[in-house]
């Protein structure tokens, strides 16, 4: 279920039209609008990054990194392949957005890849899309068909000297392929690792050309703002967070789904707009950015509003926008053991810290849970984390430990009862 | 250049340089498992994190470039926590098995653990196993005890040219493994056992013999390729048990070949000579040294005697050593024999007499990899030259363009960028066509003798290389000749107009010498004549099997089953047992002091490791006694050293003054084209010389598969022959059968049937003329 309440990835799309994600109806809404302007106008490449800039508009992968400061890096006099990247591999549990961006309005991504490519001259462009989703795959090589007979994409787009190939790419289910470099390890066709940074893709990306790398929905904003300007999509949200953003909430809430809303609305209203609570059973805890966002209790979240940096504020990362609500009957430890299971399977195994304590803070957890712990595992479970936190090659291990640093600082006590009383504190568990 | 302050000591270090780099420098050690400095940066091990000023988190000191200003603590509280931490990670999963773990006492993960590991685990569930993998004879593995630094994966893919090791599955169910039911096959596999910072990878026949903390480590130089690589040999009680590269990076750098590796294994085998022997009424009796050599004294005086001393002939092959060589050419010159000769496996007469000296690389080792182009003619690069094909794969990642003109197109695992295949016996005639085309490319005038040749493409394509390579002041190239060229019955011509080629594009010529005393042998003064081409009375063989070690087995064995008296002199009871009339016990390289001078001219000394066993004695020393023997003058001497100063008076400088690829003399005849079958005998690279043939894993390996018939599709099919085939072989009254295989890249026209192999010694020569039929 997709909620359109106001924002410009979804913008006039009609989630009850079948046909609302082709090609005439996106033209109809307004789409391409923005890319015949460019060409029409003669926009320079400059102008559009400038816009971008004036827009805040923040990565919507998960990192929030400001998308005009990126494309900025993208060395423009390279003299020779340069690679645009979009990143669909989306593999965060709580995240089901990119599905629906490519599902239901694809053509806003191809425009803002097209344009993303003009900005930063570059020619060839990729869709990395995450593996178990092949009826949106098919999807969106229809959109990229229709772009294609259209002249949007291809030599000579739209009777300029600007030419454009994109192309779609399916993954195979890999978590860690939705991490930048091993996304481009995959798109090579080697085994989806991550590299080492530096160097960054930017200087030496896909096939060790300069590359930019962004997320679905970040492209899927450019249009909008190219056609209505920087500063109405800033306005759109508050100071550092411009514009809107998608959430995918799930858990237990009356209407799990997309919600599409601008930066700084309160949590509260984004709760009910979701139907409120399932059961009318009371909040316990959110994870406010996906799985890899530490946990946040329901009362800090409820005075709290979804935008990057309140949420740093309250602790927690708005990372991809994937709201985890979890009530009363949750059992943390049940949920942390979930969470962690997720990170033990899905670390490439590269590098020691992230290979090795993965599995520890698994085993640990489960111990935990299975009635075994010991009073002295929260300290170990602490101190594995802190080994592993900053010292791996990609993220993946700062986001196992997350869940865990998060749990175990707001809901410590319930741990302390599982291990003392082994035992659940929530009944029913 | 940039200045970078490590734990307070300020230097400066040229762009570029990573911070481990820059420690080390100062010697100042930084932990590490993955880093290695002659394979690409992984930094997956995290062990070598440091702290580095203004970084919020550690950062590892293999992948961080050196910044201008730069402040490193390899030692403050922040890097040693972080390296803790990572050594705490490595050994959770590791198995405590270090007492019956062949790396114990030499494993990088127990030297660091003892600084860096705690006494006691925090880690209390249960451990990872995995199981092990069959690489092959040559590599033992214990997975579980695998750190996943994938050394061994980055090796196989950026060393030895294809990733034949690969880390499969995802996080904790990582594993190193092969390709599924294939194993390690590369020539120079052994590496990745040195490699390997635990014990997951190590050497299958060393396994479980000797703890490494009881080996003694002695020096020595490899016997087997023309490279001279320089080896540890690590011995016990008196027996070689294990052999390891000594780095010399402007040899063999860090590594060594899997037969400088395992060819070990010979020294102790079963089939060692170690009592002289005489063949009396057709049995073979154990008897004394005096006894032997007497019987041999006045054996070769009364064949001198009764039918002249030209009916003697003394063969050795080049794996001999240099003292040895002297000795006995002194000896055979002494008898009256003229030169002995090292050249068995060598067919054309005209080489030797047009060589202006001895044949050699033409430049150092060092220095062909820094070519901007390298031709190749005639050559098993891989097999016939493991490490030099090395060097040059890592030379054509930075640019060298690689030519090759071979009647196989063999993989490489490099980048060709010109090709000409052609039959062994129009080599010359493709040959020809690149000079020609050479010569029209750089309007230089055409040699006369090549004036009829009739460049094809691909000989353009080659003269294209060469010469755009050495368009650039100060650029240069380099045409080589391999083992397949040298072994030609048309070597000479070959040689004529490598020289021409280089002449005309500015190039260097170099022989890529078959033995570790090729170059050696021929400084000497021993010739490369085939000795046997007449009847003879005497044949004195040294380390020469006549059956592995002539261009045509098959008439070299008659050759001395005719001979009155054949003396072998060797470490191995070998075919010699069917027609020798006395066997002499003498000791392979790591039993005697000796030298070799390998490709480069480089003079490189080594001592004996071991005792000689049982009664076996130094060659030289045998030499000696039976110089005296014989009463001739100028045999005594004291020790090895002795010897090498009469050999070599000025030593390595004299040497050098004698090294020349120039040829004179030889005039080029173009032939039309050859029709009919013609063979491409190659030496196996584990059949190659007296101890790989004895080297047991060695013989389990891939490459010393028994030769099969290859084929290119289009012979193939002309001959009705499909691939598993059995076919019938002929050569002259010699034949064989064989199974058929299909080699495409192979010549048309051409049967590759290795040579110098027990299936195939019985046939004949190694490039001659043959005939097939589907049995």
């Amino acid at each position: 279920m997709t909620v359109y309440v106001k924002g410009v990835v979804f913008d006039g799309v009609d989630f009850d039209d079948p046909n609302s994600w082709s090609i005439d109806a996106y033209i109809q809404r307004g789409g391409y609008a923005a890319l015949k302007k460019i060409i029409a106008e003669g926009i320079t490449q400059d102008a559009i990054i400038a816009e971008l800039k004036t827009s805040s508009l923040r990565g919507r992968g998960g990192a929030g990194f400001p998308t005009g400061l990126k494309w900025s890096f993208m060395p423009r006099s390279f003299p020779g392949q340069k690679y645009l990247v979009c990143n669909t591999d989306e593999g965060e549990p709580g995240t089901f957005k990119d599905l629906d961006i490519i599902v239901n309005n694809p053509h806003a991504l191809i425009e803002g890849m097209i344009i993303g490519g003009y900005a930063m001259g570059i020619t060839v462009g990729y869709n990395y899309i995450h593996g178990e989703v092949f009826e949106a795959y098919e999807r969106f090589e229809a959109a990229l068909e229709e772009a294609r007979r259209a002249g949007f994409l291809g030599d000579n787009i739209l009777g300029s000297e600007f030419c454009f190939q994109l192309h779609a790419h399916h993954g195979y289910g890999a978590y860690i392929c939705g991490e930048e470099t091993a996304l481009l390890e995959s798109l090579e066709g080697k085994k989806g690792q991550p590299r080492f940074k530096p160097p960054f893709p930017a200087s030496y990306g896909l096939y060790g050309k300069p590359t930019t790398i962004n997320n679905t929905e970040t492209f899927a904003s450019v249009p909008y703002i190219v056609r209505e300007g920087g500063q109405k999509f800033l306005e759109l949200g508050k100071p550092n967070n411009g514009g809107t953003k998608l959430f995918s909430i799930s858990g237990h809430v009356n209407r799990p789904g997309n919600y599409e809303i601008p930066l700084g609305t309160p949590f509260a209203d984004l709760l009910e707009m979701a139907g409120g609570m399932r059961g009318g059973k009371k909040i316990k805890a959110v994870i406010p950015g996906g799985s890899s966002a530490p946990v946040l209790p329901g009362h800090i979240m409820m005075e709290t509003t979804m935008d990057y940096d309140a949420i740093a504020k309250a602790g927690s990362m708005l990372g991809s926008g994937a709201v985890i609500v979890m009530d009363e009957t949750v059992c943390m430890v049940k949920a942390l053991r979930r969470l962690s299971y997720f990170y033990y399977e899905e670390s490439c195994g590269q590098c020691t810290p992230c290979r090795e304590g993965t599995g520890w803070l698994y085993r640990v957890v489960d111990r935990i849970e299975r009635g075994l712990g010991r009073p002295e595992d929260l300290d170990l479970l602490e101190s594995v984390g802190k080994n592993i936190a900053g010292r791996t090659i990609c993220a993946l291990g700062d986001a196992a430990v997350m869940p865990v640093q998060g749990m175990l600082k707001h809901f410590r006590d319930e741990f302390l009862h599982h291990i003392e009383h082994k035992k659940c504190l929530v009944p029913g568990f | 250049m940039l200045e970078i302050e490590i734990d307070g000591t300020k230097l400066t270090v040229p762009n570029g340089t990573t911070v481990i780099e820059a420690a080390r420098s100062i010697g100042t050690h930084i932990p590490h498992f993955c880093y290695h400095k002659k394979l690409s940066i992984a930094a997956n091990c995290r062990m070598c994190l440091v702290q580095v000023e203004k970084a919020p988190k550690p950062l590892p000191a293999c992948a961080t470039p050196v910044n201008d200003g730069m402040k490193v603590y390899t030692h403050s509280d922040m890097a040693v926590k972080a390296q803790q931490g990572v050594m705490e990670f490595l050994l959770i999963n590791h198995p405590l098995d270090c007492p019956i773990c062949d790396q114990g006492g030499e494993c990088q993960l127990q030297d660091i653990a003892v600084g860096y590991g705690g006494s006691s685990s925090r880690y209390e569930e249960e451990k990872r196993v995995v199981p092990n993998k069959d690489l092959g004879p040559l590599i033992s593995t214990d997975m579980t005890r695998c750190i996943h630094c994938t050394r061994c994966v980055r090796f196989t893919e950026e060393v030895a040219g294809m990733q034949e090791i690969g880390m499969a599955g995802r996080g904790e169910h990582s594993e190193i493994m092969s390709f599924i039911g294939m194993t390690v096959d590369s020539e120079i596999s052994g590496n990745v056992i040195d490699l390997c910072p635990v014990g997951a990878l190590t050497s299958k026949p060393f396994r479980y013999t000797a703890r490494t903390w009881e080996l003694s480590r002695r020096k020595s130089v490899s016997p087997h390729d023309g490279l001279g690589a320089n080896l540890v040999v690590q011995v016990k009680a008196d027996r070689v048990m294990r052999v390891l590269p000594l780095e010399n990076e402007a040899i063999n750098e860090c590594w060594i070949a899997d037969r400088d590796r395992f060819a070990y294994e010979a020294l102790n085998s079963e089939q060692r000579l170690t009592k002289p022997m005489v063949k009396q009424g057709g049995v073979w009796l154990e008897t004394d040294w005096q006894t032997a050599l007497e019987y041999v004294g006045n054996g070769l005086k009364s064949i001198s005697r009764d039918y002249g001393a030209d009916t003697v002939a003394v063969m050795a092959t080049p794996h001999s050593t240099v003292e040895e060589l002297f000795l006995l050419n002194k000896l055979s010159q002494a008898l009256g024999a003229g030169s002995a000769s090292v050249g068995g496996r060598y067919a054309d007469e005209r080489l030797a007499a047009a060589q202006q000296g001895a044949a050699w690389l033409g430049q150092p080792i060092a220095d062909v990899a820094q070519s901007k182009a390298v031709l190749v003619v005639g050559s098993t690069l891989r097999k016939e030259q493991p490490l030099l094909a090395q060097r040059l794969r890592q030379g054509a990642k930075r640019g060298l363009k690689l030519a090759i003109l071979n009647p196989a197109d063999d993989e490489l695992f490099s980048a060709i960028a010109a090709k000409l295949i052609s039959r062994p016996d129009q080599m010359v005639e493709a040959l020809a066509g690149v000079v020609k085309a050479a010569a029209e490319l750089k309007q230089a005038a055409v040699p006369a003798d090549v004036a009829a040749a009739e460049p094809c493409a691909a000989a353009r394509g080659i003269a294209k290389v060469l010469v755009d390579a050495t368009a650039a002041e100060g650029d240069r190239a380099s045409v080589l000749l391999g083992n397949l060229a040298a072994h030609n019955p048309r070597a000479a011509e070959l040689a004529v107009l490598a020289n021409q080629l280089a002449a005309i594009t500015g190039a260097t010529v170099g022989w890529l010498s078959e033995a570790a005393n090729t170059v050696g042998a021929q400084v000497l003064g021993l010739t490369s004549g085939n000795l046997l081409s007449k009847p003879r009375k005497a044949v004195l063989l040294f380390n020469n099997e006549v059956e592995f070690d002539s261009h045509d087995g098959q008439a070299a064995l008659a050759a001395v089953k005719q001979a009155e008296m054949v003396v072998a002199f060797s470490a191995f009871k070998h075919g010699a047992v069917d027609y020798a009339d006395v066997l002499l016990p003498i000791t392979p390289f790591s039993e005697t002091a000796g030298s070799f001078i390998n490709m480069e001219g480089k003079l490189q000394t080594f001592n004996g490791v071991v005792k000689p066993l049982g009664d076996s004695r130094p060659g030289w020393k045998v030499l000696r006694v039976l110089g005296n023997l014989l009463a001739s003058e100028g045999f005594d001497f004291d020790n090895a050293e002795a010897v090498r100063k009469a050999a070599l008076p000025q030593g390595e400088s004299g040497v050098a003054a004698k090294l020349s690829n120039t040829v004179n003399g030889v005039a080029v005849t173009l032939q039309a084209a050859a029709t009919g079958l013609v063979r491409m005998g190659e030496v196996p690279i584990y059949q190659a010389d007296a101890l790989v043939r004895r080297a047991p894993s060695l013989q389990k390996t891939r490459d010393a598969a028994a030769p099969l018939a290859g084929l290119s599709p289009a012979t193939a099919a002309q001959l009705g022959v499909a691939e598993g085939d059995t076919v019938k072989v002929q050569q002259g009254e010699a034949q064989g059968s064989y199974t058929a295989t299909i080699m495409a890249g192979l010549a048309d026209g051409v049967v590759r049937l290795a040579a110098a192999h027990p299936t195939t010694a019985q046939l004949g020569a190694m490039f001659g003329s043959i005939q097939l039929t589907r049995a």
